[in-house]
């Protein structure tokens, strides 16, 4: 009986840890909050100051010259309403790039993680969350400087970080899965041409994906920046049933990208 | 049992064998030295045992838990110091605990956080971001946060390489601390001081696997036998001396400016010249015989 109770020096003494850990992926975020808070001003300085700019000489300087609205909608309010998408891809995909290589490859971060107990998919869920998080709360900056320049406020509005938080979530497991798979630190740029910088331009930000030859509308569909847009917009002005479909999408695209971004990163992190 | 068995374990990277057939068991409550030159596999060993690696073949038991189906349980009983630093230099001394003390499910993280303070003696930096620490300071936090769950198993890969001679001391006197309280430590290492100094045991291990285990006085007493001559002279002379001394069936090895002839006691007359300065047989004139490898 009492060798029974009595732990063997050497031998085993827990049952089988679970994966996907609720402690494990908070553990993890703790460690982002820490990091965050040293840097956050700067931070929140672009997320804020970016998005006034962009509607200062988008949406004053068009509106006033070039295009006064855009389907009824006056234009800086359709830009504005479209930013948030691009303040969500900017503040995730990135990020999740840049902060993923450089944690793993430079700072070894993942080294102490993944010797504590930890797997990869706790890390990346960990990781996909913050970033998630972070962006779900800077995509709304847009709409709230868009207040100022006339949008009127709609209780729709208050599921916009909720459709942030999905997208983003897509594109932090797409920026990671990213980090897993490139050799150096140079080739995001390709990433960055070939891929972020052709989604947010054909988002519907700053002109309706209506006007573009067929083929760029169906194409358009595919990109959940687009979704994205249309979203926002449905929030403020009113929501279609059709609108299920674009969560539904988003939430598709998320846990692909989540899938991706653990077997990616896993053959990166362990050998 | 062990807290670390390992049996006929191989790890490959393509054409590389780094880990060729490797036997090694830790006993629980000793420190075990890992000795060997760089290339030698200890690196990719720790590496297997905290899972970060995945063996092609053999079996690994950490902590009774079957590798790697259960490495998640072993990784939260054994605390690991790497080689490199990658401590979280913008964030504070105190953070960088808590946040392991997280990852670690420990339950008091505040008396955790305290405990490891303590032992990395920077409880009046607790405050400070880590980049305003000095080498020292950083790499006594390193171990401690190693060990801010108080683990059963402390694996340290080459914990003061790199680092200036009084900042090897000060890890080396909390590794110290650590083995006479009992935690079962494995430590690689290429530096023999190190190894000599800390190690209950040493296991020397070369292309993949432990050649010879024992005390470091076993292994002296073994490999080296009593004495060893050292010969300081001119090329010339060195490898006449060598030759005579290799002729009569002793072991020579290359000491910096001397040659070192390996078990002088056993030497007939006129094979160790008068002028060899005669001292007790070393760890690292074993480690040289068996590796083939000067020691840093």
């Amino acid at each position: 009986m009492s060798g029974a109770s009595t732990p063997v020096p050497g031998g085993a003494r827990r049952g089988r840890m679970r994966r996907l850990e609720p402690a494990a992926i908070a553990g993890v975020m703790s460690r982002e909050v820490a990091n965050f808070r040293t840097f956050w001003k700067s931070t929140a300085f672009s997320s804020t100051v970016e998005p006034i700019v962009y509607l200062l000489a988008f949406g004053l300087g068009l509106g006033a010259t070039v295009v006064a609205d855009v389907d009824g909608l006056e234009y800086v309010q359709f830009v504005g309403t479209g930013m948030v998408a691009t303040a969500v891809i900017f503040s995730s995909v990135f990020p999740a790039m840049f902060g993923t290589f450089v944690k793993h490859r430079f700072q070894n971060t993942y080294d102490a993680i993944l010797a504590a107990p930890v797997d990869t998919e706790e890390l990346v869920t960990a990781e996909m969350l913050w970033i998630g998080c972070r962006a779900a709360v800077f995509g709304c900056f847009p709409l709230i400087v868009t207040f100022f320049f006339g949008l009127q406020p709609a209780w729709g509005m208050l599921l916009v970080p909720f459709f942030c938080l999905i997208t983003s979530l897509g594109f932090a497991g797409f920026g990671i899965a990213v980090a897993g798979t490139v050799a150096k630190i140079d080739q995001f740029n390709y990433v960055t041409t070939l891929v972020v910088t052709p989604l947010f331009l054909v988002a519907g930000t700053f002109f309706p994906i209506s006007g573009l030859p067929e083929w760029a509308q169906v194409a358009a569909q595919f990109n959940p920046l687009h979704q994205l847009v249309e979203l926002v917009r449905a929030a403020c002005f009113g929501f279609e049933w059709n609108d299920l479909l674009r969560v539904g999408f988003l939430l598709v695209f998320s846990f692909v990208t989540w899938r991706i971004a653990i077997v990616q990163l896993r053959k990166r992190l362990i050998d | 049992m062990a807290a670390i068995e390992l049996k006929q374990v191989v790890k490959t990277f393509g054409e590389i064998r780094a880990v060729d057939g490797l036997d090694l068991e830790v006993p629980a409550g000793i420190c075990l030295g890992l000795l060997g030159p760089n290339g030698a596999g200890k690196s990719t060993t720790m590496k297997l045992l905290t899972a970060q690696a995945i063996a092609d073949s053999g079996s690994l038991r950490v902590l009774g838990y079957e590798l790697p189906e259960r490495s998640k349980e072993a990784r939260a009983e054994m605390g690991v110091v790497p080689q490199l630093d990658n401590l979280d230099i913008d964030v504070t001394v105190e953070d960088n605990l808590r946040i392991f003390s997280r990852l670690y499910r420990v339950k008091d993280i505040d008396a955790a956080v305290d405990r490891a303070l303590d032992i990395a003696r920077l409880q009046d930096r607790r405050k400070d971001a880590v980049d305003e620490l000095s080498g020292g300071m950083r790499r006594r936090l390193l171990v401690a946060r190693g060990l801010v769950h108080s683990p059963r198993l402390f694996l340290l890969d080459e914990p003061t390489v790199g680092l200036d001679p009084q900042i090897r001391t000060e890890v080396w006197d909390l590794i110290e601390e650590l083995r006479s309280g009992g935690t079962t430590i494995l430590m690689s290492t290429h530096y023999i001081e190190e190894a000599e100094r800390l190690a209950d045991e040493v296991a020397v291990m070369a292309k993949g696997k432990v050649i010879a285990r024992g005390t470091p006085a076993e292994l002296i007493a073994e490999y080296a036998g009593r004495d060893t001559a050292e010969v300081y002279a001119p090329p010339a002379r060195r490898a006449e001396v060598r030759a005579a001394a290799e002729e009569a069936g002793l072991e020579v090895r290359a000491a910096g400016p001397a040659i070192a002839i390996v078990g002088a006691e056993r030497a007939s007359n006129g094979v160790v010249p008068d002028d060899a300065v005669l001292r007790p047989a070393s760890l690292e004139d074993v480690f040289v015989l068996l590796t083939g490898e000067e020691l840093e």
